[in-house]
């Protein structure tokens, strides 16, 4: 059984908003709030949810790149959110994040391999000539070209522009890689390729990844375990199988259902479930659960009391009143 | 009965810093009132130009119908005077793009320029082309029609705008609707919900759609017959069912099967995507007299550096530009 490397109690992460005018008491966007999940070594955690459920201020407040409000994220056995100076820096090493947006995301001043040089340079005390070697690997691992190193981002295709992202993040050889929708701006014949390095890259170095991705056939290819999030919260969390073959909570299966497949059998087994209307205004949260106004299934209690995340047996994690 | 629009030895012509390239290289299809036809294909395969060529939309100055027709209603759309075209895009074509911001204005409220293209097409007068309105917003399922017409793009989320966009395209009644991308930006839930509005719409007015995406399941749920496009040029065209069940050109095979799908039997073992390798080549190198996926391929042979695959039909009605089709 692999040990958990990550663990996350109880994080909240909130936003101050100006809303209507005058001297009115200061409102809160709580875009991530109150959640728990663990990842364990070596292994993929995948947060899926609509636009605007969390999932990228989760993995910003995992990686000390957003100030949480609450909560503990530990790492080995320190926690994240309460490090400073080198202790901070140490922990800096291990957690690295790959965006997606290939296009933005590198200096386009900077060449390619003074990109996935400088975490290198900032973050550790390796010699240069390490360095210059570590790099001359990366590129290697990553499928780039040793003559590709001294072009800047622009020369490169997004999916080789990922690449250099790939090994920016790989270059302090971090514990936990979040990779937050690192395939969504790539065509599908460059998004395979990417997706088998990612996995290529976790067998060989043991990475832990925390994977954000709307497209629910990557993230079944990628993950073994999956947490969904609805507003803030998770309403569900379990194993791979268990979570695309027995979906408990309403707002899963609605998700699952309205993915379009080639499968035939998927097509005719698959009903769709329709969730009409919006999700609530995120600054003011109705009483009860989150999900009540589209949920199928709701009845009085739903907009009464929220629902917690209990396990239902086997590690699978539902917050609904009604599994 | 004939189909309602048929697409002749179309080749489009780019002028750009390299030289004329065509980034439509002889391509016909014919498209049946009623049906769904897809348009699918990596990124810069000319799929969107396809459908700028079929609503007279070429980018100006650079773009030019070189050769071939677009034949709607008796009437050759590649020698329609610009008139005329705005017309068509009016009452017959219109189109759905991918990004709702870049064409509703952000100045006017949603009912208002739904409104003023019932008043330009249909001559309305100004309440009751507001009443339409109205009601179109309702038949995309906006919650609150009445109210929600008097929004401001910038007030609706994005799901809700390209519903309105999809009123918009709708108010003229079109006979062909063209969706380019419509829900990329969208959330699988929202995805959901635009497909089956499509759905319905084309059952109740027997328009047709051309859906352009990159997302086979999308294809294979919308769609009855699809087109895959490779560097400006077909390279499988057929029943989508067939198609998907038995590829015969190695592009499409690829894309098939380097996609994660999810499937009913899932299991613990997660091999390796198969990758096609490599990219798209770009604009300067379409339109050679040889394969243009060759150097991808893994069926490659030397008559495919040779010359340009010529059509190979089968009998269930799928054609593929391959050299070895039939080897697949
Ligand atoms: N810096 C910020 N200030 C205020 N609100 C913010 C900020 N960053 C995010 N939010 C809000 O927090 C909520 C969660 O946003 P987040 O970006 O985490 O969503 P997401 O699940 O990653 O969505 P997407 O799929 O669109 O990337 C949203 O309501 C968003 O508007
Ligand atoms: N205005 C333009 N000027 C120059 N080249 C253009 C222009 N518009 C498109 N192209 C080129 O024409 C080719 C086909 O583009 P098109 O937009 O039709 O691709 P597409 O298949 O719709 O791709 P995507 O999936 O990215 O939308 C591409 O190589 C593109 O770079
Ligand atoms: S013609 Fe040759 S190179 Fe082109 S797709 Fe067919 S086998 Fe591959
Ligand atoms: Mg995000
Ligand atoms: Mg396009």
């Amino acid at each position: 059984m692999p040990k958990t490397l990550l663990d996350v109690d109880g994080l909240t992460v909130r936003f101050e908003v100006k809303r209507g005018s005058g001297w009115g008491k200061k409102s809160y966007l709580y875009a991530v709030d109150d959640i728990s999940f663990e990842v364990k070594q070596g292994e993929t955690l995948s947060i899926v949810g609509e636009s605007g459920s969390g999932k990228t201020t989760a993995a910003l407040a995992v990686a000390r790149l957003v100030p949480a409000h609450s909560g503990t994220v530990m790492l080995d056995d320190g926690n994240v959110l309460e490090k400073q100076g080198e202790d901070l820096r140490q922990t800096r090493q291990k957690v690295q994040f790959i965006f997606q947006d290939p296009y933005s995301s590198l200096n386009p001043r900077k060449r390619a391999d003074s990109i996935v040089r400088e975490p290198l340079d900032n973050l550790s005390e390796k010699s240069e000539d390490e360095k210059t070697t570590i790099v001359a690997e990366l590129f290697e691992a990553v499928g780039l070209r040793p003559e590709q190193m001294k072009l800047f981002p622009h020369q490169f295709s997004g999916g080789q522009r990922q690449r250099i992202g790939i090994a920016r993040a790989l270059a302090t050889q971090p514990e936990l890689i979040i990779c937050d929708e690192p395939v969504s701006a790539l065509d599908v014949a460059v998004q395979a390729q990417i997706l088998n390095l990612l996995r290529k890259l976790q067998r060989e170095y043991n990475l832990t990844y925390l994977f954000i991705s709307h497209d629910l056939g990557v993230v079944q290819h990628m993950s073994d375990a999956i947490a969904v999030m609805y507003m803030g919260k998770i309403v569900e969390h379990a194993d791979r199988i268990s979570l695309f073959t027995s979906p408990r909570h309403p707002y899963t299966q609605a998700l699952l259902s309205a993915v379009p497949t080639v499968d035939r059998t998927q097509r005719a087994k698959q009903k769709r479930i329709l969730i009409p209307g919006d999700p609530p205004d995120p600054i003011n949260l109705p009483k009860g659960c989150r999900f009540a106004n589209r949920c199928p299934i709701a009845e009085a209690q739903c907009s009464q009391t929220e629902p917690e995340l209990k396990d239902v047996g086997q590690g699978h994690k539902v917050a609904c009143h009604l599994v | 009965m004939a189909p309602l629009l048929e697409v002749e030895n179309l080749r489009i012509e780019l002028t750009t810093r390299d030289g004329i390239a065509p980034v439509i290289d002889d391509l016909s299809f014919t498209l049946n009132a009623g049906e769904t036809l897809s348009f699918v294909g990596e990124s810069g395969c000319g799929k969107s130009m396809t459908a700028l060529a079929l609503m007279g939309l070429l980018p100006d100055k650079i773009g030019r119908v070189a050769s071939g027709k677009i034949i709607f209603n008796n009437e050759d759309l590649t020698q329609a005077s610009d008139a005329r075209l705005r017309e068509i895009r009016g009452n017959d074509i219109s189109m759905i793009f991918q990004e709702p911001m870049t064409s509703l204005n952000p100045v006017f409220t949603i009912g208002e320029q739904i409104a003023e293209v019932l008043r330009a097409h249909q001559g309305l007068s100004r309440a009751a082309a507001w009443a339409k309105a109205v009601e179109l917003l309702d038949a995309v399922r906006i919650p609150n029609p009445k109210g929600r017409a008097s929004d401001y793009p910038f007030q609706m989320s994005g799901g809700q705008r390209q519903r309105a966009m999809i009123a918009m395209a709708l108010a003229c009644e079109p006979k062909i609707l063209i969706a380019d991308e419509p829900t990329t930006a969208l959330d699988v839930t929202v995805q959901a919900q635009i497909f089956d509005l499509l759905t319905d719409l084309r059952r109740q007015t027997s328009a047709a759609i051309i859906l352009i995406t990159h997302d086979m399941g999308a294809v294979a749920e919308m769609a009855e017959r699809m087109i895959v496009m490779y560097a400006g040029r077909k390279a499988e065209f057929g029943p989508v069912d067939q198609i998907i069940t038995h590829p015969r050109h190695p592009y499409t095979k690829g894309l098939i099967s380097c996609v994660p799908h999810i499937v009913s039997d899932m299991t613990e073992e997660r091999p390796d995507l198969i990758e096609v390798p490599g990219i798209v080549p770009s604009l300067k190198d379409f339109g050679q007299d040889r394969c243009l996926f060759a150097s991808r391929c893994a069926y490659v042979t030397d008559k495919c550096q040779a010359s340009r695959p010529s059509k190979k039909l089968f009998s269930n009605g799928q054609i593929a530009d391959c050299w070895h089709a039939e080897d697949l």
